[in-house]
C-alpha cells in the first residue's frame, strides 16, 4: 500500500469527494484562481518557475559557456549580449550565475531533504513513542538549537571540508531540530484522535497505525514549515559560500560568484551587485510566495 | 511564591542552562573530531606541515606535541576541564592561545553588537508602533510588509550594497576598517536591518493583540489621544513578548558579525571564525562555537528569570519557549 492511496483514504473519509460541486478539488481551484488574479503572487511564482527551470537547463537560457574566458571582453557592462556584463577574464555573467543556480538550487534541495527526512523520523518516533525516547531525542533537539545555526554549520564545514554538498549537509542538520519539533507536536495531536482510537480497537500494530493514520496525517505542517524554511536554507547556503567555504573555482555558485566580484567593486560594481540582487529576488519571491499561501482562505 | 520554592526554581534553572551548555559543548566536539576526516592531518594541516613528508617517527613526534596522539575521550576531557578554566588550546594556524586570540577581537564584535542592537531597537520599535498607529490603508499595508521584505535580503547583499553606495559613490565613509566610529556604521545598519525586521514582525503582532484589549478602550474613554494610549498603556505590555525573541535577536548578531565582519574586515570574532573555518582550525572553531552558545545561553536565562518580574501575572512558568 502507498502513502499517496492513504492519504486518499483518509481525504476521502473526512470531507466531500472530489467530483461533487464544492469538493476539495473544486475548492482548490477556486483557491487557485483567486491567487492568480493577485499580480504579486504570479509574479513570484512565475519567477521562482524561471529560476527552478534555468537551475535544472541553464543552457536553454544563455548561448554562452558559463567557463570560456574572452580577455579582451573583460569587464563589460551589462548590454544586450551580456545581460549581467562579463567578469574580470571575460565570462559571460548571466550564464555563470544560471550555472550557479544549478548548484545552489541543488544544495538548498538536499538541504531540505535532510531536514525533511530526518526531522520527520525524529520527530514521528518522539511523538509516537514519548517517555524516555521522546525526552532523549527533544533534549538533544533542543542542543542543537543552543548552538546558533550557523556556527553550528561552520563546525560541520569544518570537518566535512568544503565544497556544495559539506555546506548544503551543514545547513540541513542545523534546521533538523525544527522539523522534528512541528512533526512531535503534529503526531502528538494525531495519536489522540478517534480514528487512530478506532484503528488500534481494531487491532491494528503499532506500524501499521503509524504508516497508515498518524504520518499521513501530520506532514501538513511539516510541509508548510518546509516551504518557509527554503528561503532560510538559500540565505545560508549563499552565506557559507560567499565566506569561501563552497565549491571551489571555476566553479560558480550564487555566493562565491559575489564574493568574487567584491575586488572590482569600484570600476565594476555589476559583477557583484546584479548576482546579489538576484539571490535577493528568489528569497523574497520565496517569501512573498509562502507568505500568501499560509494567509487564510477568504 | 515560597522563598525556597524560589531558591529552588532559580536553582533547577541554572542547572538546566550549565546542562545544555555542557552538551553543546560536547556535540561541536564530536562533530568536529568524530566525522569522517582525519583530524591528525587536518591539524597538521592547518599547522602547517604537510603529513606525507614526514617520516612516522617525525609524525609521531608531531602528533604527540599537540596531544593528537591521545585518545579522543582524553583529549575531550582535556578540552572540557581547559574550557571551564577558560583555556581552550593552541590554535594550530596562529600558534597562540584560542582564549588570547577570542580576548583580543571580542571587544571589537561586542561594540558592534551593541550599536546595531541599540539600532534595531529604535528602528523596529519606531516601525511597529507606526505600523500600529497609522489609519491609511495603504501606508498601513506598506509599514506592515516592510519588515518581512527587510528579512528578506541576504546580508552580504546588503553590505556590498552600501559600501557602493556610502562608500564608493557618495563617499561619506570608509568601506573597511575597524579605527573610529565611521567604520561602525554599515556593519551597524547591515545587522540592524535583519534584527530589527524580526523585533518589528514580532512587535507588530502583538500590538495587534493588546490594541484588542479592554482596558485600551477604557484609557481611550478617559480622553487619552491614540498616541499616548499605543505609547503608554499599549506599549508596556505589548513588548512583554518581544523579550522573549532576545535570545534569537541575540544569537543573529552573533552569526550576522561572521559576515558582516568579513565583508567590512573588521577584526573581530566572527571574522577570527571565518579564517578558523578557512585554515581548519579546529581548536579555534570550538571556542568560538561554545561562547557563542554560552552567551546565547546566558541571554535567554537571564530572559526567563526576567520575566516573572516584569509581567506579575506569571507566577513561574518553568519554561518560557525559547525559538
Amino acid at each position: 500500500m502507498t502513502l499517496s492511496l492513504t492519504r486518499e483514504d483518509t481525504a476521502l473519509a473526512l470531507e466531500p469527494p472530489d467530483d461533487e460541486p464544492g469538493g476539495r478539488r473544486a475548492a482548490l481551484a477556486a483557491r487557485l484562481r483567486t491567487l492568480a488574479r493577485r499580480p504579486g503572487f504570479l509574479l513570484a511564482s512565475l519567477f521562482l518557475l524561471f529560476v527552478l527551470v534555468s537551475a535544472f537547463v541553464p543552457q536553454l537560457f544563455s548561448g554562452y559557456d558559463p567557463y570560456a574566458t574572452a580577455p579582451k571582453d573583460r569587464l563589460l557592462p551589462p548590454s544586450l549580449t551580456h545581460p549581467f556584463g562579463t567578469d574580470d577574464i571575460g565570462r559571460d555573467l548571466w550564464s555563470r550565475m544560471l550555472t550557479g543556480s544549478g548548484l545552489t538550487i541543488r544544495a538548498t534541495l538536499v538541504a531540505l531533504l535532510i531536514a525533511v527526512v530526518v526531522g520527520l523520523v525524529l520527530g514521528v518516533v518522539s511523538g509516537f513513542f514519548m517517555g524516555l525516547t521522546d525526552s532523549v531525542i527533544m533534549r538533544f533537539a533542543d542542543v542543537l538549537l543552543a548552538v546558533p545555526g550557523l556556527l553550528l554549520a561552520l563546525a560541520i564545514v569544518t570537518a566535512l571540508g568544503f565544497g556544495t554538498i559539506p555546506v548544503a549537509v551543514a545547513v540541513g542538520v542545523g534546521i533538523v531540530p525544527g522539523f522534528a519539533r512541528t512533526t512531535r507536536a503534529e503526531v502528538l495531536r494525531v495519536r489522540t484522535l478517534p480514528y487512530v482510537e478506532a484503528a488500534r480497537t481494531g487491532g491494528a500494530s503499532w506500524l501499521r497505525i503509524l504508516v497508515r493514520h498518524v504520518l499521513p496525517n501530520s506532514w501538513g505542517p511539516v510541509a508548510v514549515l518546509a516551504v518557509l524554511d527554503t528561503g532560510v536554507a538559500i540565505i545560508a547556503i549563499a552565506s557559507l559560500s560567499f565566506l569561501g567555504f563552497g565549491a571551489a573555482p571555476p566553479a560558480a555558485e550564487w555566493g562565491s560568484l559575489i564574493a568574487g566580484g567584491r575586488n572590482f567593486m569600484i570600476t565594476a560594481p555589476w559583477v557583484s551587485l546584479l548576482p546579489g540582487l538576484f539571490v535577493a529576488a528568489t528569497v523574497l519571491a520565496l517569501n512573498h510566495v509562502s507568505k500568501t499561501l499560509q494567509e487564510p482562505a477568504r | 511564591m515560597t522563598g525556597s520554592a524560589l531558591t529552588r526554581y532559580l536553582a533547577g534553572r541554572v542547572a538546566q542552562a550549565v546542562g545544555v551548555l555542557w552538551a553543546a559543548f560536547t556535540v561541536t566536539f564530536v562533530v568536529l573530531y568524530l566525522l569522517p576526516s582525519d583530524p591528525v592531518a587536518l591539524q597538521l594541516g592547518a599547522a602547517g606541515i604537510e603529513t606525507d613528508k614526514l617520516t612516522p617517527e617525525q609524525l609521531a613526534q608531531v602528533e604527540a606535541q599537540y596531544g593528537l596522539d591521545q585518545p579522543v575521550l582524553a583529549q575531550y576531557w582535556h578540552y572540557l576541564t581547559g574550557a571551564l578554566h577558560g583555556d581552550f588550546g593552541t590554535s594550530f594556524a596562529q600558534g597562540l592561545p584560542v582564549s588570547q586570540l577570542i580576548g583580543e577581537r571580542v571587544g571589537t564584535t561586542l561594540t558592534l553588537s551593541l550599536v546595531a542592537g541599540a539600532l534595531s531597537l529604535v528602528a523596529g520599535t519606531t516601525l511597529a508602533w507606526l505600523a500600529a498607529y497609522v489609519r491609511w490603508r495603504p501606508l498601513r499595508l506598506f509599514l506592515s510588509r516592510l519588515p518581512s521584505v527587510g528579512a528578506s535580503f541576504p546580508q552580504f547583499f546588503i553590505a556590498l550594497l552600501l559600501i557602493q553606495l556610502l562608500s564608493f559613490s557618495l563617499a561619506w565613509l570608509p568601506a573597511t576598517g575597524d579605527r573610529g566610529w565611521q567604520t561602525l556604521v554599515m556593519p551597524a545598519l547591515t545587522i540592524a536591518l535583519l534584527t530589527g525586521s524580526m523585533l518589528a514582525q514580532v512587535l507588530m503582532r502583538s500590538f495587534d493583540d493588546t490594541l484588542q484589549q479592554p482596558y485600551i478602550t477604557t484609557a481611550r474613554a478617559t480622553g487619552l489621544s491614540r498616541a499616548a494610549v499605543q505609547l503608554t498603556h499599549a506599549f508596556r505590555n505589548a513588548a512583554l513578548p518581544a523579550m522573549t525573541i532576545l535570545g534569537v535577536l541575540v544569537a543573529q548578531t552573533v552569526t550576522s558579525a561572521i559576515v558582516v565582519e568579513t565583508v567590512f574586515t573588521r577584526d573581530g570574532v566572527g571574522r577570527l571564525a571565518q579564517q578558523a573555518v578557512l585554515a581548519q582550525d579546529v581548536p579555534v572553531v570550538l571556542g568560538v562555537v561554545t561562547l557563542a552558545a554560552a552567551v546565547f545561553v546566558a541571554v535567554n536565562l537571564v530572559v526567563d528569570l526576567l520575566y516573572p518580574l516584569l509581567d506579575p501575572r506569571i507566577v513561574h512558568t518553568p519554561k518560557v519557549s525559547r525559538s
